[in-house]
């Protein structure tokens, strides 16, 4: 009997969770969508973005989500790849144990703490030693990859560990070094984990708002270098919306489809690799 | 005599796991080691190839000769020690990869990166196996959909293929079926010509089937060490009597 009121609460708990979460992309895009076929895609794709006088161009914003996102990648996926493969292969028990739980929680701090850490520290160093305002793509990407590290780490760290011991004692038995077995065999087994990591991180990357909003500078043009400033699509929602209404409030929400859809994209993609394992 | 080991103790922490062993390997046959399950087969096996160095807490003392070298001088070059004295698994540890850079992985791993030496290779070792014919047209395909008995075929191909001379077998057989146990017999036959092998099984038949000489342990120690004929129908010790009449193990 209590068996059964638990088991219809906790259906009703997942029942409204997946309802909100409909609810939510309906609302988005019953927003969004009407502006985008009233505007016509030429105007939406296009650079000129005055939302109050009838130019919706997102254009420049999705180009800086899109090179905020990729810098991010470089950055996390390089540096994500060679501490897991550290982590995993090259240290002790006693490291992994430490440093695994360490890396974690960098994805616990709030990334308004980032974005402080970008303002006070990276962002003078940027504006010093390579030029610009500071203010940048780059100081942007450098932040929000230490932001997706954690996601990449573990997740890739989970998917290396679970490669068989018998598969390195194989490799190790051919006369393989170490750093021979992780490139020719862990990383090719591991290959779904690992994209699937890559791909939530940058899912991650592209729907970050406030410490990009601090650090990017959000001009409103298509960066020609990364010390350029950028604006990205999130950015411009959170520091829009505020105030917008009519048409302007409708283009922010047609910015919300587009993320939206990309990030759904990226997210189907990422289960297909995990599933795949 | 190609592999010697003299007042050979392994330890792992305070378990000692092998006690004083002193045994000769000889050139092109197949040596047997049995006994019953936990008493060092393996262990001996992996001191071979230095695959224990793998695991944490390992200690050695004593001394173990290829080709009139001590392996575990400090020296000692370990992975051309690996490439000489090739292993094959109990589980059959096909790598996620295709067939053909299963084959090709050890000649990889050696700096072998050319094509056609690679196709060469790759259709010298799987004829070796007697796989060549079955698989020339999935070469592409992932060793992983194999059956267990052409993975194994498939893992031995592998080892093939950087010309190893020793290889090690531990219990090779013991996940596949009958028929598929006497095919892979039928292969270390054929090897033998070629290589030593050093083969542990649980299984007496099958000692006794193939294996030239052959080694009996208990709880770490290696009680006898003779010809098969000898060890099977006239054994020194009344143990190694007592364990192939099926007494214990
Ligand atoms: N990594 C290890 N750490 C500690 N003890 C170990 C380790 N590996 C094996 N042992 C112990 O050493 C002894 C010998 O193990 P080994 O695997 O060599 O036996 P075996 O003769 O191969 O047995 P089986 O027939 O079951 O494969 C066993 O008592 C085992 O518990
Ligand atoms: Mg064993």
């Amino acid at each position: 009997m209590k068996d059964k009121i638990a088991e219809k609460f906790l259906m009703v708990v997942a029942f409204s969770a997946i309802l909100t979460l409909a609810l939510i992309s309906f609302f988005i895009f019953q927003q969004g969508l009407p502006l985008i076929f009233k505007a016509g895609l030429h105007n939406i794709f296009s650079t000129h973005w005055a939302p109050t006088r009838g130019h919706f161009g997102i254009l420049s914003m999705i180009v800086g989500s899109i090179m905020v996102t990729a810098g991010a990648l470089i950055i996390g996926v390089s540096f994500g790849l060679a501490c897991t493969i550290f982590l995993s292969e090259f240290s002790s028990g006693t490291i992994q144990k430490t440093l695994k739980p360490i890396i974690e929680l960098l994805a616990g701090i709030p990334s308004v703490v980032y974005g402080f850490m970008g303002i006070v520290i990276l962002v003078p160093f940027v504006r010093t030693h390579f030029g610009g305002p500071g203010f940048s793509v780059l100081t942007a990407s450098i932040i929000l990859g230490i932001m997706i590290l954690p996601t990449i780490v573990s997740i890739s760290y989970d998917s290396l560990r679970a490669v068989p011991k018998t598969y390195r004692e194989g490799s190790f038995a051919l006369g393989a070094t170490k750093w021979q077995t992780v490139v020719m065999l862990l990383i090719p087994a591991a290959r779904s984990g690992i994209i699937a990591g890559i791909i939530l991180g940058m899912g991650r990357a592209i729907g970050e708002t406030m410490a990009v909003i601090m650090i990017a500078g959000n001009a409103l043009k298509i960066p020609h270098s990364i010390l350029d400033s950028v604006r990205t699509l999130t950015s411009t929602i959170a520091l829009e919306l505020g105030y917008a209404t009519g048409d302007h409030r409708a283009a922010l929400f047609a910015c919300g489809s587009f993320l939206f859809i990309i990030i759904v994209i990226l997210n189907i993609i990422a289960i297909r690799f995990k599933g795949k394992e | 005599m190609i592999i010697e080991t003299a007042k050979l103790n392994l330890y792992y922490g305070k378990f000692q796991a092998l006690k004083n062993i002193n045994l000769q390997i000889k050139r092109n046959l197949i040596t047997g080691i049995i006994g019953p399950s936990g008493c060092g087969k393996s262990t001996l096996l992996r001191v071979f190839n230095r695959m224990n160095d793998l695991i944490e807490n390992v200690r050695i003392t004593g001394s173990v000769f290829f080709d009139k070298e001590d392996i575990y001088s400090p020296l000692y070059d370990i992975i051309m020690l690996r490439k000489r004295i090739g292993m094959v698994f109990q589980r059959p540890n096909a790598f996620p990869l295709s067939v053909f850079d299963n084959i090709a992985y050890g000649p990889r791993v050696w700096g072998m990166n050319d094509k056609m030496v690679l196709n060469e290779i790759v259709e010298r070792s799987l004829t070796a196996v007697d796989l060549f014919n079955d698989l020339k047209d999935r070469l592409k395909t992932s060793a992983l959909a194999l059956s267990a008995e052409k993975q194994q075929r498939l893992c031995i191909a592998r080892l093939l293929a950087v010309e190893p001379e020793v290889l090690l077998m531990d219990e090779p057989c013991s996940a596949l079926d009958p028929i598929a146990t006497g095919k892979i017999e039928e292969l270390m036959q054929e090897l033998k010509k070629r290589y030593t092998i050093i083969i542990v099984t649980h299984n007496m038949q099958q000692a006794a089937r193939i294996a030239d000489e052959v080694g009996f342990m208990l709880l770490g120690e290696l009680i006898e060490f003779d010809s098969a004929k000898k060890i099977f129908t006239n054994p020194r010790d009344k143990r190694t009597f007592d364990y192939i009449s099926g007494r214990f193990g």
